[in-house]
């Protein structure tokens, strides 16, 4: 975004911009809400105020339900072959590339996300995850079958229709590509809530997604207020009072990152850093519990302290601040009250601790150890920059205590031996595991919770499961040569 | 520049259907820069020893002489490829990576939309408007579609009978030869091309020595290919250098290239060969519709298609209105210069071809078929053939036995499964019931119901019996270009099994 004295430095991109984009985005306009009400959405960084956003209701959902479900009966989406929807994705693959600095600006400003990152990598990549389901628009394939008597049966997977989808707010753009990549391959048609606390990158989006030639009212985005606490139950049991609609779910966890006595000190160290600092805490899959085996642990405890140290916790335009500000002031108000919990609970605070400054929800990156299992650091999700560290003796035992917790969404593994990897990734119930690494994503390679972590896959071929129903045809067939 | 005089020759052209030696002279260094041999690291031009002619079937006169590669040639190209697999970026780039060259080649492709074509038709003798709009978006199409696949080829990861991890990891095979067939040049490129570098393999903008073109005869060339050894025989002659041979041809040299390739080192070979496609009108059919359909089905591309339904099956009932109407239809059938708006038909694309399709014909008149109309050249210059049509053919004849691959229709009455061939087949009927059972009777890799050549990139296409092995397109195009390696590790102490 070229600011109005036509520099694009990021120094100065402190100024708050001209947002272009605060209005719904249905049926290929965008709207003011129908009771015309707003609502802020806040610069973390600095407690500002960025824009007015327009606030939907339930009647501007209608509207957009209507839009998207004549989209779907009667547009052509559904009825493209899905050639040519991966045309129309891959050219809106395109402009994201070309809008890189204006959709990383945006995640900054509204959700505190380091720009660096968001220009290197957070963005970059969801033009990729565009292309891979643009590449698998027209390879979804239903099967022949091999039926035990005189009939003939095939499986045609077809677009379910419209689906809902609503976004978080820790990583606003690639949450939303995440999910309406692999509907639009599909060929449904969709209504999305972005979280209220980040709404601007998705009707930036959507505005390129119009511009890509996505048909109107295939894409619609209803900006508005959550009103929720324990979204992912509500979610469902809304479902099912409702008209049984199917839902998926991609909820919280408490991951746990094992570290055997024969990791490198070292990249151990960094891995648990990264994997419970990044994004400021504020990740689903973070490794908020660090199991770490005895033999290492004296050494490890000391590298981690002194490697946290270097940790720059400031202005997410800084290109040298590794962690910027938490979302809002809720969450940091939660985050902050957690560590409280946590002294007062007996564990032993390494470090960090404390809010970082006193202009924006910026806090520093705390480390605790000696946390008891049933601690409430150790079994709620903080979502914020906190870690907890526990010691372990053997495989068993950490196999044990990983497991116990009512979420499943991640661990990770980190050791050399062979045997001890294929062990622990087969025991520990997690949608994914890495080992010897992080926070590894990539748009082949499905992931999703177990347990309470919710159902459902993003990413990969599975993704596409959400949005396709499988329905069976069979017929008699009368002399067939085989069977 | 290219396109610039093409289009001016294009619009000569349009006045005279007879090329000048003179007005060609302009392009025959623009077709020199595409007709490479064994372009490797070095610059496009290598010196070049000897040249073949390459043909306007219009006129049987020389557009430009293009290297001829032997040998030796290919030996090159072979290494280049070789090392590019072994030593270069191409199967260690992310799949993203290739599937981002893939694109822009398609893209690339699109741009020079008309060139290509332009340079399809004069060589071959398809029709402009053939090339132009469906042949080249087609080859776009496909590299697009397989871009697609690169960074989805996934192995399994198996449940075994005892505390192992088994996965199966499918890895690019290496270095692919391929032997490209004349009658849809570019679309068989696409076809073989496309899924081999989605795979990570490279082929005897891309990274030097990915692909390697090398122009040349079937004999010299085209055996050394297939008989290849590998060239570095110090490294690796005590190891299977893996090649892959991808064939598309005449049955004739497909049986020789599968003898070369096992006698060699028992290199993986993928044959798309010949065929006697049936066409089958049933008593329900809508005639018209079916007349159509059935006369697409053989005079497509001048008949000069593997799949061509060569033998129209049609039942008694409704035979005399079928023959009749597909007469009309091969008389109207328009004959003449390809640029030319309207023709529908080019000239054969050589005069080997043309004087095989005299022959056939001169067998089905000897062999008392009935002549309804056709037989004989059209016009005085060039490969042109008269859309001809025969009726009361039977089984065992020559035309109904042989691919003549030629504008000769023979209509039958009913009778399918008796040809050696098995490459595809058509049905025209509206019952459920007869769809369903033809479509499993019929031995042929591809049944066509009520449509003929549909060629969707993600369709699946080869042949049953001597048409060949393997197939083409589609996902199944990849089995031909990896290899699966299982890689089995034991468990100790499993958590499940």
């Amino acid at each position: 975004m070229v600011m109005a004295d036509g520099s694009t430095s990021s120094e100065n991109y402190k100024r708050i911009p001209n947002i272009g984009f605060t209005n719904l985005f249905i049926n290929g306009d965008f709207v003011h809400s129908i009771s015309g009400k707003t609502f802020e959405t806040i610069d973390p960084s600095t407690k500002q105020v960025i824009a007015n956003i327009a606030q939907g209701d339930k009647e501007d959902v209608d509207l957009a339900v209507k839009a998207a479900r004549q989209a779907f009966d009667d547009g052509c989406w559904p009825r493209m072959p899905g050639y040519m929807r991966g045309k129309i994705m891959n050219k809106f693959a395109d402009l994201i590339d070309e809008n890189i600095e204006e959709l990383a600006l945006l995640e900054t400003l509204d959700a505190g996300k380091v720009f660096s990152f968001e220009t290197t990598v957070d963005i970059p990549s969801i033009s990729k995850e565009l292309r891979y389901f643009a590449g698998a628009a027209d390879k979804i394939h239903g099967k022949t079958l091999k039926l035990s008597s005189e009939f003939q049966g095939y499986t045609l997977l077809e677009p379910i229709g419209v689906v809902g989808l609503i976004i978080p707010w820790n990583f606003p753009s690639a949450m939303f590509i995440l999910k309406c990549a692999p509907a639009l391959a599909a060929g449904c048609t969709m209504v999305v809530k972005p979280a209220e606390q980040a709404p601007l990158p998705a009707l930036y989006l959507a505005h390129l997604a119009k511009l890509a030639g996505i048909p109107d009212g295939v894409l619609n985005v209803v900006t508005g207020l959550g009103h929720i606490a324990e979204v992912g139950r509500r979610i469902m049991q809304a479902s099912a009072t409702s008209n049984l609609k199917t839902v998926s779910l991609e909820l919280g966890g408490k991951s746990p990152l094992i570290i055997f006595d024969d990791a490198d000190v070292d990249q151990a160290a960094d891995l648990a850093l990264f994997g419970s600092l990044a994004n400021k805490g504020e990740i689903c899959v973070c490794s908020s519990r660090v199991f770490v085996q005895e033999g290492i642990y004296d050494e490890l405890m000391k590298k981690l302290v002194e490697k946290a140290k270097t940790w720059i916790v400031g202005d997410p335009f800084d290109p040298s601040t590794c962690q910027g500000p938490q979302v809002d002031k809720k969450q940091y108000e939660r985050v902050l009250s957690y560590i409280d919990h946590g002294k007062r609970e007996g564990a032993t605070l390494l470090i960090g601790g404390k809010p970082c400054g006193d202009e924006g929800y910026f806090i520093e990156p705390t480390i605790f150890e000696n946390v008891a299992d049933d601690s409430l650091i150790a079994r709620d999700e903080i979502f914020g920059p906190v870690m907890a560290v526990m010691k372990f003796k053997t495989v068993e035992e950490v196999i044990k205590r990983g497991n116990a917790t009512s979420y499943g969404l991640a661990a990770g593994i980190v050791t050399n031996d062979l045997n001890i990897a294929n062990r622990v990734s087969r025991s520990i119930r997690a949608g994914i595991v890495w080992i010897n690494c992080y926070h590894n994503f990539d748009s082949g390679c499905p992931i999703g919770g177990y347990k309470m972590s919710g159902f459902g896959k993003d990413h990969g071929m599975e993704a596409l499961q959400k949005y396709i129903k499988t329905k069976a045809v069979v017929t008699p067939i009368y002399d067939s040569p085989w069977l | 520049m290219a396109a610039r005089r093409i289009s001016g020759f294009i619009s000569r052209s349009l006045s005279s259907s007879i090329a000048s030696p003179g007005r060609t002279c302009n392009l025959r260094s623009e077709i020199q820069r595409f007709s490479t041999a064994a372009a490797l690291q070095e610059p496009i031009t290598p010196p070049v020893r000897k040249t073949f002619p390459a043909f306007d079937p219009r006129t049987g006169e020389v557009i430009a002489n293009v290297a001829e590669g032997d040998a030796e040639d290919i030996n090159r190209a072979v290494s280049a490829a070789r090392k590019a697999f072994d030593e270069g970026p191409w199967p260690k780039m992310t799949a993203y990576e290739r599937s981002c060259v893939l694109l822009r080649f398609a893209d690339l492709v699109e741009k020079h939309n008309d060139e290509l074509a332009a340079l399809e038709s004069w060589n071959n003798g398809k029709t402009y408007e053939q090339a132009a709009k469906s042949e080249v978006p087609m080859l776009a199409r496909l590299f697009r579609y397989y871009a697609g696949w690169a960074d989805k080829i996934h192995g399994l990861t198996v449940p075994a009978d005892g505390p192992y991890h088994v996965q199966t990891l499918h890895e690019p095979i290496g270095v692919a030869g391929q032997i490209i067939p004349w009658n849809f040049p570019l679309l068989m490129f696409a076809w073989k091309v496309g899924p081999a570098l989605a795979c990570g393999n490279t082929i005897a903008g891309l990274p030097p020595g990915v692909l390697n073109v090398v122009s040349g005869f079937g004999p010299t060339a085209g055996a050394a290919l297939a008989s290849h050894m590998d060239v570095d025989k110090v490294r690796y002659s005590h190891v299977n250098p893996c090649i892959i041979i991808a064939f598309t041809g005449s049955t004739e040299t497909g049986k020789i290239v599968q003898e070369l390739a096992a006698k060699s080192n028992l290199k993986a070979v993928t044959l798309e060969l010949g065929g006697k496609s049936p066409f089958i009108v049933c008593e329900d059919a809508d005639i018209d519709k079916a007349v159509e359909l059935a006369h697409f089905a053989l005079f497509f591309n001048q008949g000069q298609c593997c799949c061509a339904g060569s033998r129209t099956f049609v039942h008694e009932r409704v035979h005399e209105e079928f023959l009749e109407k597909s007469k009309a239809r091969a008389l109207r059938r328009t004959v003449g210069d390809p640029f030319q708006k309207g023709i529908e038909q080019g000239p054969q694309i050589d005069s080997e071809q043309f004087e095989k399709i005299l022959r056939y014909i001169k067998s089905g008149v000897e062999s008392n078929a009935t002549l309804e109309c056709g037989g004989d050249r059209f016009g005085s210059k060039g490969f042109y053939v008269q859309p001809t049509v025969f009726s009361n053919v039977k089984d065992d004849m020559l035309i109904a036995k042989d691919e003549i691959f030629g504008p000769v229709q023979s209509i039958l009455k009913f009778k399918a499964n008796a040809t050696r061939y098995g490459l595809a087949a058509g049905v025209f009927t509206q019952n459920l019931d007869t769809a369903n059972r033809l479509s499993r009777a019929l031995r042929a890799g591809t049944v066509w119901v009520n449509c003929f050549d549909v060629f969707d990139a993600a369709i699946p296409f080869g042949g049953y019996k001597m048409s060949g092995i393997g197939r083409e397109k589609g996902i199944y195009s990849l089995h031909n270009y990896l290899q699966v390696k299982a890689v089995v590790t034991a468990l100790k102490n499993p958590a499940w099994l």
